[in-house]
């Protein structure tokens, strides 16, 4: 029997801010007309939380959750061990529908970079704004970062999860390695020192 | 730069988020067209320095196509619009007729 092993074996770096690969984790793509009742409970199912997300948000908590891929595409999350069983269910839910869930889990990869500079760190590299205002906890963002494609969330005010390919997982971790550089701090999402 | 709302998830993509997909609005000559209609279809392009309708896609993003209407010299963006359409849509025509007095489509 072969361990399944993650792409980066658990690499870490601290700098400006913390790096570190989170190792296995479960995840489904889900495709369906996501207003349909079967493509909804199939994902509750799976992923074990209760709501189904909506546009450009995520429901994760710990190794579960449903993450707004698209129109028509749920990221569904469970742990690495119970994806086999949480497709079955899926399966089960989207009989007769037309609707489409593979096991993804190693296609990909998953950082998180954590950090009270981990807003700097991102910002450098996604064109996105991330600034405390506009972009918080819950929210989900497909988008590119530096040349490789990623989507993330973040799970508390300070850390972000990353997803990437598992192909560029190595590039993603390199990338935020440079932008986590001690010395390299920008300031432009730093708040303010008190007086 | 070029600042594009996405219609299907509704983010404000920056040009690099992007890819272009050409002139919007094509019609496509296939079998049964004449040689003239289907070298048009192939090559022909509009180049106007103004009003232009355009396909993107949401390439680091959602994934989807969408239409924008925009400006090829001042790069000001009128609207964006999903594909699912066969031209722009009365909210975008006006948007461009209201910058644009005395412009029409063509
Ligand atoms: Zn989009």
């Amino acid at each position: 029997m072969l361990e399944p092993v993650s792409a980066l074996n658990g690499a870490s770096f601290d700098g400006l801010a913390r790096i570190e690969e989170t190792g296995l984790q479960g995840m489904i793509t889900l495709r369906g007309d996501l207003s349909a009742k079967a493509v909804k409970s199939a994902a509750t199912a799976a992923s074990g939380v209760r709501r189904v997300p909506d546009q450009r948000q995520a429901n994760v908590s710990g190794e579960k959750g449903l993450c707004w891929m698209s129109p028509d595409e749920l990221l569904v999350l469970c742990p690495y061990g119970a994806v086999a069983e949480a497709l079955e269910k899926m399966q089960a839910a989207l009989a007769g529908s037309h609707a489409l869930a593979v096991n993804v889990s190693d296609a990909r990869a998953v950082v998180r970079l954590s950090g009270p500079a981990a807003r700097e760190v991102l910002a450098k590299l996604c064109p996105v704004d991330l600034a405390p205002a506009a972009f918080t906890p819950g929210m989900f963002r497909r988008t590119r970062m530096a040349q490789a494609p990623v989507a993330f969330w973040m799970d508390d005010d300070e850390s972000f999860r990353i997803v990437c390919f598992r192909s560029v997982a190595q590039y993603v971790f390199d990338v935020l390695k440079v932008a986590a550089q001690p010395g390299s701090e920008v300031g432009f999402h730093a708040r303010p020192e008190p007086v | 730069m070029l600042i594009l709302n996405c219609p299907y998830c509704g983010v404000d993509a920056d040009e690099t988020e992007l890819a272009a997909g050409g002139e919007a609005h094509l019609k496509r000559h296939g079998p049964g067209s004449s040689d003239d209609e289907f070298h048009g279809y192939l090559f022909a392009r509009k180049n106007p320095r103004g009003v232009h309708f355009e396909r993107w896609r949401h390439a680091h993003g959602c994934g989807k196509w969408f239409h924008a209407a925009r400006d090829t010299v001042t790069l000001e963006v009128f609207g964006t619009y999903p594909a699912q359409t066969e031209g722009p849509p009365k909210p975008i025509l006006a948007a461009i007729e209201a910058r644009r007095p005395g412009w029409t489509l063509d």
